[in-house]
């Protein structure tokens, strides 16, 4: 993630001990309304945790390049000045293309505040 | 029950986007109609993606999008009703070209008594050759 320069201006930091959980803390960089996270920066951050977890899932093999081919956002619940988590599950593999699933929350897993399903091309050298 | 809408104030809401996230990411106004907008992201280093190929990265043209279709809504009302986007969909056409300002375009087609419906795309000067397309829908939350 220390190469993704969008990931860092975001705030978005590693969880230690856990390859694939992130937080994002609360700044005014990620506000939209007062007082609630932006539904982009909230987006952004589900598809910076789908991309750790691809890269995760596909890291014997360091030179396939990953490109977004879409994605779905559901914005459960409003973000609140807190902290935020995310993790992304790679639901496929495949060789061309893989699914990949995120979701957002503050205090309880279990209570999302957004869920997002994505498709990224997977080029391999 | 509600308090009684005020009207949309464009300048008001363009005057405080130089801050939150709309100003991390650098947003500018462009141009709007009666049911559209265009808000422009310029090109910056910190928006990058792809470093190896210096494309931006999908979550700033997201939130680009997600911003221009909510002004949408409000100019489509005419008038302040809060929203929150429910879902959001987006293609991702192709690269956005490094160096190159991505200008996003957000339309409200239909509001309804709960829900706005919304569609947009994003590209980098010709509007023929689209980086992304996007389609969401908003609710209302004064209800």
């Amino acid at each position: 993630m220390d190469d993704l320069p969008y990931a860092h201006a975001l705030g978005v930091r590693p969880v230690e001990g856990d390859p694939t959980l992130l937080t994002l803390p609360f700044a005014d960089g990620v506000v939209g309304r007062p007082g609630f996270l932006h539904g982009g920066a909230i987006g952004g951050f589900l598809e910076v945790a789908a991309i750790v977890a691809l890269r995760h899932a596909l890291a014997i093999e360091s030179d396939a390049r990953i490109k977004p081919i879409n994605l779905t956002v559901d914005f459960m619940r409003g973000g609140r000045d807190k902290p935020t988590f995310a993790r992304g599950i790679v639901t496929r593999l495949g060789t061309r293309v893989a699914n990949v699933d995120a979701t957002a929350w503050q205090d309880d897993p279990a209570r999302p505040i957004a869920a997002a399903r994505m498709n990224y091309l997977i080029v391999r050298a | 029950m509600a308090p009684p809408d005020t009207v949309f104030d464009l300048s008001a809401f363009l005057a405080q986007m130089h801050a939150g996230h709309a100003g991390l990411l650098g947003v500018e106004y462009r141009a709007h109609g009666p049911d559209w907008t265009e808000l422009a992201l310029p090109y910056q280093a910190a928006l990058i993606g792809d470093p190896e190929r210096g494309v931006l990265a999908s979550g700033p043209i997201l939130a680009l999008m997600d911003t221009a279709c909510s002004i949408a809504v409000f100019l489509k009302l005419g008038v302040e009703r809060s929203h929150a986007t429910l879902d959001l969909r987006i293609d991702y056409v192709r690269p956005a070209t490094p160096g190159k300002t991505v200008i996003g375009r957000g339309e409200c087609y239909r509001t309804t008594r709960a829900i706005s419906f919304v569609r947009g795309i994003a590209h980098d000067g010709d509007s023929a050759d689209p980086i992304a397309n996007v389609a969401g829908t908003f609710m209302f939350t004064d209800l």
